[in-house]
């Protein structure tokens, strides 16, 4: 590689070992008790807080040479943070990289979860802003910990009830509240509640990390996660009503994309994987145009 | 009088249901309070009164488990509160208990909707379906007179006055059995309080509740309670049924603060 001799200043992966074997301890404290959020010594990367510090931190710390990194923000793998996150363990690691969903064995996401089903082996590391669901709820942390200690989670309902109160609904739809194991509430991250279904019984190994906070937590493959709701305003995974106006899938979270001063929007998948690997398959859409000869 | 003879026949026959025995708290060298016993019999209201620094508000807090005493012990129901784990008593502090706060503020969520206030012990408790929570919680507005369609807004839209009487309504929608209260009535001009007295009289009666009530203000405890207990110096130097107390105090301290109320 011709950034070889840039490369060898760092360590694999950018932390030095120490730091990655006390990440990893906290992995595996996480995985153990599923949904709690474990403290860790967060390290200062070379990106901003909010850019997802935590889960590069927990990224560098699960990868090994033989990996294939994917990296997403918003389910594309083209954005800013997407590209300057996969650049970054080009670089520091040289670890293969790419876009399929099913080819990759850690994939970094921010507030997405793929749309293809994640399968055993994978690993999902999650960018996580506030790791506390309880945090606007109850300010003081010294509060929120013992809440969580005494599974004192009425509060969160409190939220959901004025949610309905003023909206008629409940309209939460991103950082969706669930329970984990029947034990910890955990926020999701800030993943639409469209995917909250894909967080529980997954057979991928569910790991997030807050950076700013200092916190780990983890869902362990085929873990039971409960999205909170009351018994007569139940959970609903909801999107737009819509099919994609590209790849024409009825089923997958979509984009609203505005598309001329006049109103026009069109909406299509947020997971940009997904939907180039239905057009190539050659489903189009209202506005798609066909795809000619399958890979561009 | 007729709440009196009920006091005396409940001890009678009844256990008490809050007894407290040599309770005593130190704040380094200094008394908060000390050696504090008494009995709570089921459907009485206690008062307790003193000058400011006489260590009422301590004895409160360690009663409602907010404080733990240096010495003695606390009895509910027949079991030992200070030796409970801190899960159950913070289970019979959100369902058996309840404290209402001499600032509504201290004891509401000022960011969440009146109705998600009252609402939140039901839910802590495990109510699960939204319109009967709602109901409930119009009911409980009924009760301390806030018109239903105040119900989506939050308190910080209401006077003091409501907000105290909300306070009340978030605290008894569980169904408590003893409720403690810090000078409910502080900070409220008098025909607010004329009000609220005789909104929790009426409360306390219908409900059958326990309450300890500390105050200052000798005519919300010749109003509200059935016996009565002066503090100084956080010791209690006299204690007896409250119209005994304050139409015939014994220690020079009680027969101070009785002579102090100014009449109008």
């Amino acid at each position: 590689m011709t950034q070889a001799s840039e490369t060898n200043a760092y360590n694999f992966a950018y932390l030095d070992e120490q730091t990655k074997r006390m990440i990893r301890r906290a992995i595996l404290k996480g995985v153990a008790v599923p949904g709690y959020q474990v403290p860790f010594a967060s390290r200062e990367m070379p990106m901003p807080y909010g850019w997802g510090t935590g889960g590069v931190q927990v990224t560098a710390a699960c990868l090994v040479p033989e990996d294939r990194l994917k990296v997403i923000d918003q389910g594309a793998d083209d954005t800013t943070n997407a590209v300057s996150i996969r650049k970054f363990f080009q670089r520091t690691a040289g670890v293969a990289v790419t876009e399929a969903t099913g080819e990759a064995t850690v994939i970094q996401t921010r507030h997405r979860i793929p749309e293809t089903p994640l399968t055993e082996g994978q690993i999902l590391v999650y960018q996580v802003p506030i790791p506390e669901p309880l945090r606007f709820l109850e300010p003081r942390e010294t509060e929120t910990r013992k809440m969580h200690e005494l599974e004192e989670y009425g509060l969160m309902h409190v939220k959901l009830y004025e949610d309905i109160a003023r909206h008629g609904e409940i309209a939460t739809s991103y950082a969706y509240p669930v329970k984990v194991e029947g034990r910890y509430v955990m926020d999701p991250s800030p993943i639409p509640k469209f995917d909250n279904p894909k967080l529980g019984d997954n057979a991928a190994i569910q790991l997030f990390g807050a950076g700013r906070e200092q916190r780990i937590y983890a869902v362990p493959p085929y873990t039971q996660v409960v999205s909170l709701d009351f018994d007569d305003h139940p959970f609903v995974a909801s999107k737009a009503p819509h099919d994609c106006d590209l790849c024409g899938a009825k089923g997958s979270y979509l984009d609203e994309v505005i598309t001329d001063d006049a109103g026009s929007r069109m909406y299509v998948c947020s997971d940009t994987d997904f939907c180039t690997g239905r057009r190539e398959a050659g489903h189009v859409g209202r506005l798609g145009v066909a795809m000619a000869g399958g890979v561009a | 009088m007729g709440a009196v003879e009920l006091g005396i026949c409940a001890k009678g026959n009844e256990q008490p249901l809050f007894q407290v025995d040599g309770l005593t708290k130190y704040y380094g060298t200094r008394v908060g309070c000390l050696d504090v016993s008494f009995d709570l019999f089921p459907g009485e209201v206690l008062g307790i009164v003193g000058e400011s620094g006489s260590g009422k508000s301590t004895l409160l807090s360690c009663l409602a488990g907010h404080l733990r005493p240096d010495l003695g012990s606390v009895t509910y129901d027949g079991r030992d509160v200070l030796g409970m784990a801190e899960t159950e008593r913070r289970r019979l502090s959100r369902t058996e208990w309840a404290y209402v706060h001499q600032n509504p503020r201290d004891g509401l969520r000022m960011g969440v909707s009146a109705g998600g206030n009252v609402g939140e012990r039901l839910m802590a408790i495990g109510a699960r379906h939204y319109g009967t929570i709602r109901d409930t919680a119009t009911d409980w507005l009924g009760r301390v007179e806030i018109a239903a369609d105040r119900i989506d807004d939050r308190p910080s839209a209401f006077s003091g006055g409501m907000q105290q009487r909300l306070q009340i309504a978030r605290n008894l929608v569980t169904g408590p059995r003893l409720v403690f209260m810090d000078e409910p009535t502080g900070g409220l001009d008098v025909s607010v309080q004329a009000r609220l007295l005789d909104l929790l009289r009426g409360l306390v009666r219908d409900l059958g509740l326990s309450v300890i009530i500390v105050t200052h203000d000798l005519a919300v405890v010749r109003l509200l309670a059935d016996r009565l207990m002066v503090m100084k110096g956080g010791r209690v130097v006299e204690q007896g049924l409250t119209d005994q107390v304050l139409d015939d105090p014994q220690h020079a301290y009680s027969q101070l603060l009785v002579s102090s109320v100014l009449q109008v």
